[in-house]
């Protein structure tokens, strides 16, 4: 597993997508953290809420390849036939994507920081944004890489990929327009975004934390399932 | 070492590869001949775990691999058809990957430099993949697999896409790592699999037809019984004068080569060597006999014969049903 995640973050910074990421990344915290600044609150809380709509665009970047590029090249062949197990390979894949990500967001620590020092933050509040990116983070990635692990063409795992984060950001919307209420309830149940402006306005829920940790190691255990069945095909 | 039994893939209806059952002992170098489609790749994917058999088992130094994959791989090291680079890596960063991949133990850079010195790659060493010639990329492809020295090697095609000399190299290479590995390569040229491998079987259509050591199974299917001659003289009568030979049974004239001299194909029956009787009919009548060449069996006639063969097994095992 240390070995595939070694791999895949070299591959990051050999290949410009590691850096668009990032770039991209920054330039938007650094756009909402300036016009807080301008706005002169030491509320972060704006950073984060628009971090989804960012993440739905520049997650797929990092994991379009994860799973498909090896399928192209044949070089699952050589880590398909490895003493390594599944689920080490679909962890390291998932673990270089996340940390990837972990460096981008660490830019949003150094601002919470810088805010700190003009004025006393609520910390539970910059601490419940920055969990909350965390998790969401990862749920999303995990649904990046198991769709990655469906094609072997990065092209298309992108557009699955941010199709399906753009429907997720946007099923609160489609679940009012679900006439019976029973199955608008369970839709929005399902709904990243409520639960994650809990996080953004500092207030940790168990039950939401739980939330995208099941979504992460449910589509984990997916893209496993996917190399399985690939297997017996 | 490795231990097949009763292999089968199926996909959809079609059987990829089909009841194949055979040993392999330490030490052993085992040839995979077939033509295109036989079901060699699909044996060794199997084999080495990238894909699953539909029924049958396949064990490695006792390690079932659907059972025990991780023991079991630990054994293999296997080059596939196309051999599994990462093109944006240097050689050096790719070994070393594969050497963290597959947990090997020894010395890292001693080991790889080995490695590399073995498939003399050592001059391309730092440089990246995607740059390389086919044959150098093989060559990589070659060196991952020695990574770590596993007692198993499986080689899909070695050899292709490298020149003569380097075909050359490879073999003798191959034939070096036999004296301390098991190895299986699959091949489509016959006297590749006959210079280098101890034991050859042949599959084809997913069966194995035969299962024989190289001696025997080119000493069958190449005895001397069809020739080339190449004659001067009247071609009717000439032809006529070979069909009086005792012992040839097919004389098929292939037309003329050079002013009055024609080519003629005979065919001998098995085990009867007519080559004397031949000269000395065609000098009592003054036709200078001007060539004479054993045509070789190629590829498509041995399986020509070998599948004509198994069907006519099959089908008296089917009347005995
Ligand atoms: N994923 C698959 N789906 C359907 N059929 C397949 C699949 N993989 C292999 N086959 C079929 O199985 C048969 C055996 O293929 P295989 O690649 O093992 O042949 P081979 O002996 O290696 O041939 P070659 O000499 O061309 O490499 C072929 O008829 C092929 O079409
Ligand atoms: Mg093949």
């Amino acid at each position: 597993m240390l070995a595939i995640l070694k791999r895949e973050m070299s591959n990051y910074f050999t290949s410009p997508i590691g850096y668009i990421f990032l770039a991209v990344f920054y330039f938007f915290a650094g756009m909402f953290f300036t016009s807080v600044l301008a706005a002169n609150t030491t509320d972060i809380t704006y950073v984060f809420s628009s971090l989804f709509t960012v993440l739905v665009f520049i997650i797929p970047l990092l994991t379009m390849r994860s799973m498909s590029e090896d399928k192209k090249q044949k070089t699952d062949q050589l880590l398909l036939t490895s003493p390594l197990n599944l689920s080490g390979l679909v962890a390291g894949k998932f673990l270089a994507a996340f940390l990837m990500y972990c460096i981008a967001l660490a830019v949003t620590v150094v601002y919470s920081l810088i805010r700190a020092a003009f004025a006393v933050p609520e910390w539970p509040v910059v601490i419940g944004n920055i969990l909350g990116a965390l998790l969401l983070g990862a749920a999303l990635i995990s649904i990046g890489v198991f769709i990655s692990s469906l094609t072997e063409n990065q092209l298309i795992a992108a557009v699955g990929s941010f199709a399906v984060m753009m429907f997720i950001l946007m099923i609160d919307g489609f679940a009012s327009l679900v006439p019976i209420p029973q199955i608008a309830s369970i839709i929005t149940s399902l709904s990243f975004m409520s639960r994650y402006n809990d996080f953004v306005t500092g207030i940790l829920n168990i039950s939401n934390i739980l939330f995208f940790i099941s979504i992460a190691v449910v589509f984990n255990f997916f893209t496993v399932r996917v190399l399985e069945k690939r297997r017996w095909g | 070492m490795i231990e097949v039994k009763n292999l089968t893939k199926s996909y959809g209806n079609k059987h990829a590869v089909n009841d194949i059952s055979f040993t392999v002992n330490q030490g052993e170098i085992l040839g995979f001949l077939g033509p295109n489609g036989a079901g060699k790749s699909t044996t060794m994917n199997i084999l080495t775990g990238y894909i699953s058999s539909t029924s049958g088992t396949a064990k490695i130094d006792g390690h079932d691999i659907l059972d025990d994959p991780i023991e079991a791989k630990k054994h293999i090291g296997y080059l596939p058809e196309h051999p599994p680079l990462y093109p944006d890596m240097t050689v050096q960063e790719y070994l070393e990957f594969v050497y963290q991949l597959k947990k090997a133990r020894q010395p890292m850079k001693a080991h790889i430099d080995d490695v590399c010195r073995r498939v003399k790659i050592t001059d391309v060493q730092k440089r990246i993949i995607k740059n390389l010639s086919k044959g150098y990329q093989q060559r990589v492809g070659l060196a991952q697999a020695l990574i770590g020295n596993p007692e198993v090697l499986i080689l899909d095609e070695p050899t292709v896409g490298l020149d003569p000399k380097q075909i050359i190299e490879i073999r003798n290479l191959i034939k070096t790592l036999g004296q301390r590995h098991t190895i299986i390569l699959s091949s489509h040229i016959l006297p590749e699999v006959q210079a280098v491998c101890d034991r050859v079987i042949v599959i084809n259509k997913g069966k194995l037809v035969a299962d024989d050591t190289a001696e025997n199974l080119s000493h069958n299917l190449t005895e001397d019984f069809r020739y080339i001659a190449r004659i001067e003289g009247p071609e009717e009568e000439v032809e006529k004068l070979l069909q009086g030979i005792s012992g040839i049974v097919e004389v098929q004239s292939l037309g003329q080569k050079e002013p009055g001299v024609c080519e003629y194909s005979l065919e001998a029956e098995p085990g009867s060597d007519v080559r004397r009787e031949l000269f000395k009919r065609l000098a009592d009548r003054n036709y200078p006999l001007l060539g004479l060449k054993t045509t070789e069996l190629t590829l498509e006639d041995i399986f020509l014969q070998l599948t004509q063969d198994s069907s006519a097994e099959q089908k008296t095992d089917g009347g005995n049903h």
